[in-house]
């Protein structure tokens, strides 16, 4: 895996634009594209040369810069049904605009935030399933899934042909779960009677702990693993 | 039941309480139909806190009432709780929220054309916090997943409901040139 850092400084592209524009006094409606191009690809020069790692949208961003630039300068040919420069020029402002109202709309919810965090309401009391309180890993869950597969392939003689996406099995699995608070391992795999819907499961179950919608959890180290309903209401103070 | 002890019934459910209980959930526990019988006691509830000047309030937050502590006082609590880690939520966590609280039920792809970055870090941080859920798929080719805020949204930052963050036409984004 390759380890990179990300710049904080800046947002992202828009962000960087935002920037320049206050930083020069510009009007979002009527921004002057050669100038803003050229102040926006001496930042992304600068990054370079302070050897900065930035996200690719920022060269995204100074492609279509320099594409409005140049549609600028060429006379419009009709019969190249392309947009003009104007509309892009547009459709930049606009997008500007909308992401300085959410830039302003977070701040507002800084500001909320820092008032709530001084607010301490009681922790939790009463802890829930004292004993399964460890997450299982991806090997644990390997490990249960090949006990599970190794038994279920004794049992399997015949072929079913019978079709199932990961998608539909997570929602049975949800379903499952809407009134339980937990499942067995070993139950969410009982009667899946082939091979090919047993992977369909595991897949299912992944993606479920991935997107944290379950958990899934030991007592101890090697125990049996059950899987958990995250609870969307949990309160997580502290 | 006579309104003194209603109301103290209520007190203890929010002092012990370790979320907000609705209008709805007190009326089912006391067995009480008539919900105004039940808002009348809490609002009285915490209009005497409010006037005792207590350390203690009673929060209108996420739907719900919970008894918590004043944030004048913070800094007393954090001498008792020392070891308590307090988070804060990035700049792009916060924008990102306000984008999925304002367009909600939203897609990664269209939190992404606003913002101009990519998403995908921010929203998992988020859905580790559980201040936003999946709240389904978006049925369009792909199905891409559609993400909204939760109850715990509400509570992190003490808002009653949706309603008290003001509307994106009432915000003015600083004026430019």
């Amino acid at each position: 895996m390759d380890y990179r850092v990300r710049l904080e400084v800046f947002e992202g592209p828009l962000d960087l634009l935002l920037h320049l524009i206050k930083k020069e006094k510009l009007d979002i409606f009527n921004i002057p594209i050669a100038q803003i191009t050229a102040d926006y690809l001496n930042y992304i020069k600068l990054f370079r040369r302070l050897n900065l790692d930035f996200a690719g949208e920022f060269l995204v961003m100074a492609s279509t810069l320099i594409h409005v630039k140049s549609r600028m300068l060429l006379p419009s040919v009709e019969t190249v049904e392309e947009e003009e420069p104007e509309d892009l020029r547009a459709e930049l402002a606009d997008r500007l605009m909308e992401y300085q109202k959410f830039k302003e709309a977070a701040s507002i919810l800084k500001e909320r935030e820092a008032i709530q965090r001084n607010v301490y309401g009681r922790l939790p009391l009463i802890p829930q399933d004292e004993d399964y309180t460890i997450e299982a890993t991806l090997f644990d869950l390997l490990d249960a899934f090949q006990r599970v597969a190794f038994r279920a392939e004794k049992e399997v003689r015949e072929i079913i042909q019978e079709e199932l996406s990961v998608e539909d099995r997570i929602r049975e699995i949800l379903d499952f779960l809407e009134n339980r608070r937990f499942i067995n391992f070993e139950t969410i795999f009982s009667g899946q009677r082939t091979k090919k819907l047993l992977i369909v499961t595991l897949l299912a179950l992944l993606e479920l702990i991935r997107l944290r919608m379950v958990f899934a959890r030991q007592a101890k180290p090697f125990g049996d693993i059950r899987i958990y309903r995250a609870k969307q209401e949990l309160v997580t103070q502290g | 039941m006579e309104r003194e002890k209603l109301k103290n019934i209520i007190e203890c459910f929010l002092f012990f309480s370790d979320k907000p209980l609705g209008i709805d959930k007190l009326a089912n526990i006391i067995e009480i139909d008539n919900p105004d019988e039940i808002k009348g006691a809490v609002e009285q509830l915490k209009k005497e806190y409010e006037l005792r000047n207590s350390g203690l309030q009673v929060l209108n937050i996420a739907q719900g009432y919970q008894i918590c502590t004043r944030g004048e006082f913070s800094s007393w609590l954090r001498k008792l709780y020392k070891s308590q880690t307090t988070f804060q939520l990035s700049l792009p966590a916060l924008e990102t929220l306000s984008i999925i609280a304002y367009k909600q039920p939203v897609t990664r792809a269209e939190i992404e054309k606003i913002r101009g970055v990519d998403a995908s870090c921010v929203l998992r941080t988020l859905l580790e916090r559980k201040l936003i859920r999946i709240s389904g798929r978006k049925k369009v080719p792909g199905r891409p997943i559609l993400y909204g805020t939760t109850q715990e949204f509400l509570r992190y930052f003490g808002l009653k409901d949706l309603s008290e963050i003001p509307s994106l036409e009432e915000i003015k984004p600083p004026v430019s040139g």
